[in-house]
């Protein structure tokens, strides 16, 4: 068989696509999201440190303000690309979501274009900027990146909430005939979903950039770069973390209100009643509920401050349009809810410690739990991912066109499913290898330094021997 | 107002290609450029022309991409669907070119180095030609307006496959004119002559391969080389008069200019292609302009958006471009690979932004120049 023949035969096939395209949109979006936080936030704790680094004229928040955009540098580029496939993917995985909303959903993505624009942009400048532009002239064309991010995060989540209470447009006779544009940007779910994420994004960078240096300071790197890298990374998020619970807090009481189902599926309400339990925990596999603990009204309690309170139970639809796996919906809740409130004990600790010592926490553990930090957030974040859209199966947009709907007619999706997965394996692979070559590059060159303080002026022999090591990429 | 739209799609499309296409034509001479000894300087010099502006660029494909699927959202979903597999591997291009050009600079291993150099090298060539069959696809009205499945004869057929190779060509072309500019700005005398030498074939092999496609069309496709030797025929001219005029001029060795006309020759390909499409969107089906999808409260909004980037984009566009023209954007934090130009000079590793230089030279604006030029274009329609 030629490639030719070979590549027909697998677009022919008749193998449904519904089920490999919504596994490639996950895998492609849930590799994406982790770079999109850093693409939104990581400017932000850059432009903190380099603050710092001016301000108190502190050259080793200055030293890693300048390390940190070298990886951003990296990081930034690999968003790039897989946002690209993403908005790809909008096209080749579900055309007929496209077809449909394309005139609706499209404007905040087109909001999103202009942020992009500008972020790239500033991040051009930003990045390559750092030999020739006067420090605040440098500091100030930072300052766009940070706050495009934060737009363009909103407009993305203006879509995915859109999605999830879709409004801000008249359909007749299967056609849209007017969309009103700040109805379709500021939807319902939007005023919780947009914060939610940006929150998340901060916290994520945040925690990975302290989870970093934790993990030195535990491996005995125990100096003013560590920990200036680590607080720098630790404050901002740890700070947030509060105010992300709270709003996530608000957001499962609106998903209660406005998306019942899903509510249902987070929390186990298999009926529409009063006195629901609270389920911490467990599996639920045809109708019983394994393992978890059960916490008596204390569902009713969260959604209304009163165990009277009606919460709507997945019955209140056809079994068809009730998502699938509702267990992994509800343990992906309980993981993120779980993740959030260790990060604040984090926090909390290291809040308290300094109120009395005005020093960090000394102990191992404390330490440990900043090493991991990072993975906690990131694992959060993904699991909110889960929830909101495994909840909202089977729609794609919720009540008005469902995923099977959505998919595309083409068969072969199986195939770049797994070209895609070996792509984005080997991406993930080269990326972080390149970070710690990165850090292993710093670390070797801080040595460097300290012989040549250390040893009289070695200086222009070392200068002369990095330039003599340098060689062309390629 | 489907009409407008449809020509700030054709506008942000031409920036795309003579934009984002010079960054894969620099891919397309890097790979061609010898060994890792013999090709260092022009290596040296495709790296530092791309790096600061390729992402900037590539976002043009992605407003590209979001206000073909805000304004003509049937047709978007059924080119989507019918040309599947070549989008899908002009993504792929797009995915290992970005990655395998950010990988490259922070590798210091030189068979690492090299492997992720090839990637970005080999994939520049992906993304071009996979576009051009696309685009061949929907000139040559190979995609039906209902397209449930994905078609390989969409793609493959003479004319696409030519458009596809005429696209890569063109990348190199621009990548070359532009390159050979920027070497003469360095006055780096030895690279001026390696990249003109390079232009210059690669302008003779993109002429051929477009009159080859006209040709074929004649023979394949009688209506739409009625049409583009018809309505769009002055902008074919312009096309060739640009080409033509780019030869001379890099003959003559007036290298800066050469820049602006081939960017112009391009754009007029770009528009000779869209005036003979018009106001059909998808040739060979009744999907027009207007009757492609959205309401025309989506095509406001998206018309006060475009007013929007254009403010707010277009300055940064000419800051980041003058900036990147004064070489006052390199690598940060000393890297392994030298930010001192190929040249050699050495350069004060910090001083404050100096104010402008009235007797400089004349910052590489190309990107205003064409802006400029599409707008003038756009008031006179």
């Amino acid at each position: 068989m030629t490639p030719v023949q070979a590549v027909t035969a697998l677009a022919a096939s008749p193998l449904s696509a519904e089920v490999p395209a919504r596994a490639q949109m996950a895998t492609t979006l849930g590799f994406h999201i982790i770079l999109a936080c850093l693409g939104i936030a990581l400017p932000t704790i850059v432009l903190i440190a380099e603050f710092v680094g001016l301000r108190r004229s502190n050259p080793v928040a200055m030293k890693l303000a300048r390390r940190w955009s070298q990886a951003m540098g990296v990081l930034v580029a690999v968003g790039a690309v897989t946002g690209t496939v993403l908005s790809f993917e909008m096209g080749l995985l579900w055309p007929t979501l496209m077809r449909q909303y394309g005139e609706v959903l499209g404007l905040p993505f087109g909001i999103e274009g202009l942020f992009f624009f500008l972020e790239a942009i500033f991040t051009a400048i930003y990045l390559y900027g750092w030999r020739r532009l006067s420090g605040w002239a440098h500091w100030w064309s930072g300052v766009p990146i940070a706050i495009s991010g934060i737009f363009g995060a909103m407009s993305v989540i203006a879509v995915n909430s859109w999605m999830n209470q879709p409004g801000g447009f008249t359909e007749r006779g299967g056609r849209i005939v007017s969309v009103n544009p700040w109805q379709v940007y500021f939807n319902h779910a939007a005023t919780y979903e947009m914060p939610h994420m940006v929150l998340a994004a901060y916290m994520v960078t945040g925690f990975v950039v302290a989870g970093i240096y934790a993990a030195g300071i535990l491996r005995g790197r125990r100096d003013r770069y560590h920990y200036t890298g680590f607080a720098i990374g630790f404050v901002p998020a740890a700070i947030l973390t509060p105010f992300q619970i709270f709003i996530g807090d608000t957001a499962a009481r609106a998903v209660a209100q406005d998306q019942p189902v899903k509510f249902a599926a987070m929390e186990y309400v298999t009926q529409t009643s009063r006195k629901v339990p609270e389920w911490l925990g467990g599996v639920y596999v045809n109708g019983h509920i394994y393992g978890g603990l059960k916490i008596p009204y204390m569902d009713s309690l969260l959604v209304g401050f009163s165990p009277n309170t009606e919460v709507i139970g997945w019955d209140s639809v056809p079994a068809a349009e009730r998502p699938p796996v509702v267990w992994l919906i509800h343990l992906c809740f309980d993981v993120m809810v779980g993740l959030g409130f260790l990060l604040l004990l984090a926090g909390l600790w290291a809040a308290y410690t300094w109120w009395r010592k005005r020093r960090l926490p000394s102990q191992r553990l404390f330490w440990l739990l900043g090493a991991v930090s990072g993975l906690a957030a990131i694992g959060a974040m993904e699991c909110g991912w889960v929830v909101t859209e495994v909840g909202r199966q089977p729609w794609v947009v919720y009540r008005r066109l469902t995923t099977t709907d959505a998919a595309t007619t083409n068969g072969g999706v199986l195939t770049s499913l797994s070209l895609i997965i070996v792509v984005y394996a080997l991406l993930a692979v080269a990326t972080i290898l390149i970070l710690r070559m990165l850090a292993r590059r710093w670390r070797r060159s801080d040595l460097r330094e300290a012989t040549v303080l250390d040893g009289a002026a070695a200086r222009p022999q070392e200068q002369a021997a990095t330039r003599a090591g340098a060689r062309w990429p390629r | 107002m489907a009409t407008l739209i449809g020509a700030i799609l054709l506008a942000s499309i031409t920036l795309y290609a003579v934009l984002g296409g010079a960054d894969f034509g620099g891919g397309l001479w890097d790979l061609l450029a010898g060994t890792t000894a013999r090709g260092r300087m022009p290596r040296a010099l495709i790296d530092e022309s791309i790096t600061p502006v390729w992402e900037t660029n590539h976002v043009w494909l992605i407003f590209d991409l979001v206000i073909f699927w805000t304004a003509f959202p049937h047709a978007f979903a059924a080119v989507m669907t019918a040309l599947a597999l070549p989008l899908w591997l002009a993504l792929g291009g797009i995915v290992l070119r970005g990655a395998g050009f950010a990988f490259r600079k922070e590798i210091t291993r030189l068979s690492l180095q090299r492997a992720a150099g090839a990637t970005f090298a080999f994939s520049s060539l992906l993304t071009p030609f996979f576009m051009g069959t696309v685009i061949g696809a929907i000139a040559t009205g190979r995609v039906p307006a209902d397209a449930t499945h994905a078609s390989l004869s969409a793609w493959t057929s003479p004319t696409s496959v030519l458009i596809g190779f005429l696209f890569v060509s063109a990348c190199g072309y621009l990548a070359a004119v532009y390159l050979a500019g920027e070497a003469e700005r360095r006055s780096d005398r030895c690279l001026q002559t390696y990249f003109t030498r390079r232009a210059q074939a690669a302008a003779v092999v993109a002429g051929a391969l477009s009159l080859a496609a006209l040709v074929e069309l004649h023979g394949s496709n009688r209506a739409m080389f009625d049409r583009l030797t018809g309505r769009s025929l002055s902008l074919v001219i312009l096309a060739g008069v640009c080409g033509l005029g780019v030869l001379a001029l890099l003959a003559t060795g007036r290298r800066i200019v050469a820049r602006v006309v081939a960017a112009l020759g391009v754009a007029a390909v770009v528009w000779g292609w869209g005036v003979a499409q018009y106001p059909v969107l998808l040739p060979g089906t009744s999907v027009t302009l207007t009757n492609a999808g959205a309401p025309n409260s989506t095509l406001i909004a998206l018309v006060a958006l475009v007013v929007l980037v254009a403010v707010l984009v277009g300055p940064s566009l000419v800051l980041l471009f003058t900036l990147q023209g004064r070489r006052l954007l390199e690598a940060g934090e000393g890297g392994p690979w030298s930010v001192n130009g190929p040249t050699g000079q050495t350069q004060p590793p910090r001083t404050p932004l100096q104010p402008p230089r009235p007797a400089g030279k004349p910052p590489g604006l190309l990107a205003l120049v064409a802006v400029a030029a599409l707008v003038r274009r756009r008031q006179r329609r």
